[in-house]
């Protein structure tokens, strides 16, 4: 299979710490791959390269094939690769319909529109609909970000993101703060992403991974531990052992 | 083409900033009224229609694009510079003379726009600054062009159209200023509310996030700043059209700071702060300067600590329901 992802040789210093260690990792067409570690591991630092948030110190990150490793983040998003921080993102005072409909807009090429009303154009009105319905905000479009509950903010994050129709998808901890009963609605939605979106999690929630997850890759001070099918990194003794022996706190 | 019943919902909610408020008719409607009624004002009038369009272009940096600046009056000053030699040396129409204005403005605009890309406010702040301060140097240098601190005179701009002729009470500069800034303001509010105004809004909020939906911010950045400098640099044009003269306080620090108090007074973000607040300012000055002429600067600060200290909306709030019935306003 073909790699829509891939990183050689990633590495970002900050100062004397290494928090990502010559990271070569591949993502296949259509994945649903998980991305794990312990507190620190460098699982942020990680998304945050391949974004292009942050510049890498060594190393080089293929999308589709190209080089993007030098891109503005905002350059590929336009080529298929988006994201949900862990910590949300959101315009507080912008509310999910207009959210969702901005990043519609940019992919449409709206940001060289300066004359028509925002919303005047019905594809992006249908489209940005279609979007709340699938991530469970119609009955709240209308409210400002800044005062949904948090669950809906989560999604709201996972919405914005899925509404640049990336052929990449990462999510950084999705479920991180929802409370236990809309997890696993939430994991849902995110799994019932058409497959030609190719997904990596990251996700502390073991039983999250597991439901979700066919590939997973262990992160362990800033260098790949592990990788492998779920089957296998769930039988392997040593990630219990840095892993998921520590998990029982989190 | 009729959309399905939640998309033609949406939409409607997506227009709802957009909508005008009954507010902004009364708005307009007092302007307008004031060209009427209010014949022996035209001169502080006219002057407060400069203030408040070359406020209104500080609302589009300050409070839509997120950027300070203690430097917005190098636009103006050189759209003040630019309508002088347009009407000097090559026509006396006013409108062309507003082009030329315009066009300094938004070149310099653009040219320095790349320097505030990066950094902090304050970072952004000072190089504003130094901005503008090397512009008034220039200016100062250059006496043969600028008249220096003499200023610049000798302007004989024609009627407008063609047909109105600019006279002593201020009738025709206050009607035409006015005008002006009426079609500036619609344009400026139809940007506003378009998809590339909605962008600049939320790169505002979290440009983290408008990076990360494909807004590419530094592009957005340039385009705002460059025409809210066309919009400065117009009413630099329109002043020195409107008082025939041009001297080296178009670009003075005062002027930068100045437009900072207006919007501060008026409050950022729905285009009509720095309006009301240039109305005010004024009008303030005006008056002050008359009671007590070597204290404005008193009062004027005076103002200020207490606009800064004891907020804005809460001494909105005492003033009444005015602003929250403004679009966009909090
Ligand atoms: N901008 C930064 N400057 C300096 N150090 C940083 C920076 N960002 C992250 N780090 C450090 O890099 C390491 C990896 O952090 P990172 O946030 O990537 O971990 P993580 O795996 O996402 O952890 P968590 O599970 O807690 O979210 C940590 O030691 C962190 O302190
Ligand atoms: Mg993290």
């Amino acid at each position: 299979m073909a790699a829509v992802l891939e990183t050689i040789g990633l590495t970002r210093h900050f100062g004397g710490l290494v928090a990502t260690n010559a990271v070569s990792f591949r993502l296949e067409q259509g994945a649903r791959h998980a991305l794990i570690g312990p507190n620190g591991a460098g699982k942020t630092t990680f998304i945050n390269l391949l974004t292009g948030v942050l510049s890498p110190s060594e190393g080089k990150i293929l999308l589709e094939g190209a080089d993007v490793t030098t891109l503005q983040p905002d350059a590929r998003v336009r080529r298929g690769l988006a994201r949900t921080f862990q910590i949300n993102q959101l315009f507080a005072g912008l509310t999910p319909l207009e959210t969702i409909g901005l990043a519609v807009s940019e992919r449409l090429g709206g940001g060289a529109d300066w004359w028509r009303r925002f919303g005047a154009r019905p594809a992006l009105v249908t489209e940005a609909i279609g979007i709340a319905e699938r991530f469970r905000l119609t009955d709240v479009l209308d409210r400002k970000t800044a005062e949904l509950p948090y669950g809906k903010q989560r999604l709201l994050e996972i919405a914005v993101a899925f509404a640049c129709r990336p052929r990449v998808l990462l999510l950084d901890e999705p479920a991180a703060g929802v409370p236990e009963a809309e997890r696993h609605d939430l994991l849902a939605t995110v799994a019932a992403l058409p497959r030609d979106v190719s997904v990596l999690l990251i996700e502390h929630d073991m039983d999250l991974v597991f439901s979700f997850a066919e590939r997973i890759s262990v992160l362990v001070q800033g260098a790949l531990f592990r990788e492998g099918t779920a089957a296998e990194v769930a039988a392997d003794p040593a990630v219990r052992a840095v892993y998921l022996g520590e998990g029982d706190d989190a | 083409m009729s959309l399905p019943e939640p998309a033609a919902d949406a939409a409607r909610l997506l227009g709802r900033r957009a909508r005008i408020r009954p507010a902004e008719w009364l708005f307009w409607a007092l302007a307008f009224a004031a060209l009427f009624l209010l014949p022996e004002r035209h001169l502080i009038l006219n002057s407060i229609a400069v203030q408040a369009l070359f406020a209104l272009s500080y609302d589009l940096v300050l409070g839509f694009a997120g950027i300070v600046s203690l430097g917005h009056a190098a636009f103006f000053g050189v759209g003040a510079y630019a309508a002088g030699l347009m009407t000097k040396f090559v026509t006396g129409d006013p409108l062309l003379g507003l082009a030329a204005a315009g066009l300094a403005g938004g070149v310099v605009g653009f040219a320095s726009s790349f320097l505030l890309l990066r950094g902090s406010d304050l970072t952004r702040l000072m190089v504003s600054l130094g901005v503008a301060l090397i512009l008034a140097e220039i200016a100062n240098k250059a006496a043969w062009l600028t008249g220096g601190t003499d200023g610049f005179s000798g302007m004989a701009v024609g009627p407008v159209l063609g047909r109105y002729a600019f006279d002593i009470f201020g009738h025709v500069a206050f009607a035409y200023s006015l005008c002006v800034l009426f079609v500036l303001f619609v344009l400026a509010r139809i940007v506003v509310h378009s998809p590339f105004g909605l962008s600049v809004t939320a790169l505002h909020h979290n440009p983290l996030r408008a990076r990360a939906v494909g807004v590419p911010v530094n592009r957005r950045l340039v385009a705002m700043y460059t025409f809210a400098a066309i919009y400065a640099g117009i009413a630099g044009g329109l002043l020195a059209q409107t008082t025939q003269f041009v001297s080296l306080d178009v670009l003075d620090f005062n002027r930068s700071a100045d437009v900072l108090l207006m919007l501060v007074i008026g409050g950022t973000g729905y285009l009509y702060g720095g309006m009301i607040g240039a109305a005010l300012f004024v009008l303030a000055q005006d008056q002050l300067a008359s009671l007590t002429p070597q204290y404005w600067h008193f009062w004027i600060g005076l103002a200020l600590v207490v606009l800064t200290l004891v907020g804005r909306e809460r001494f909105a709030k005492r003033l009444g329901a005015f602003a929250r019935l403004l679009p966009g306003a909090r």
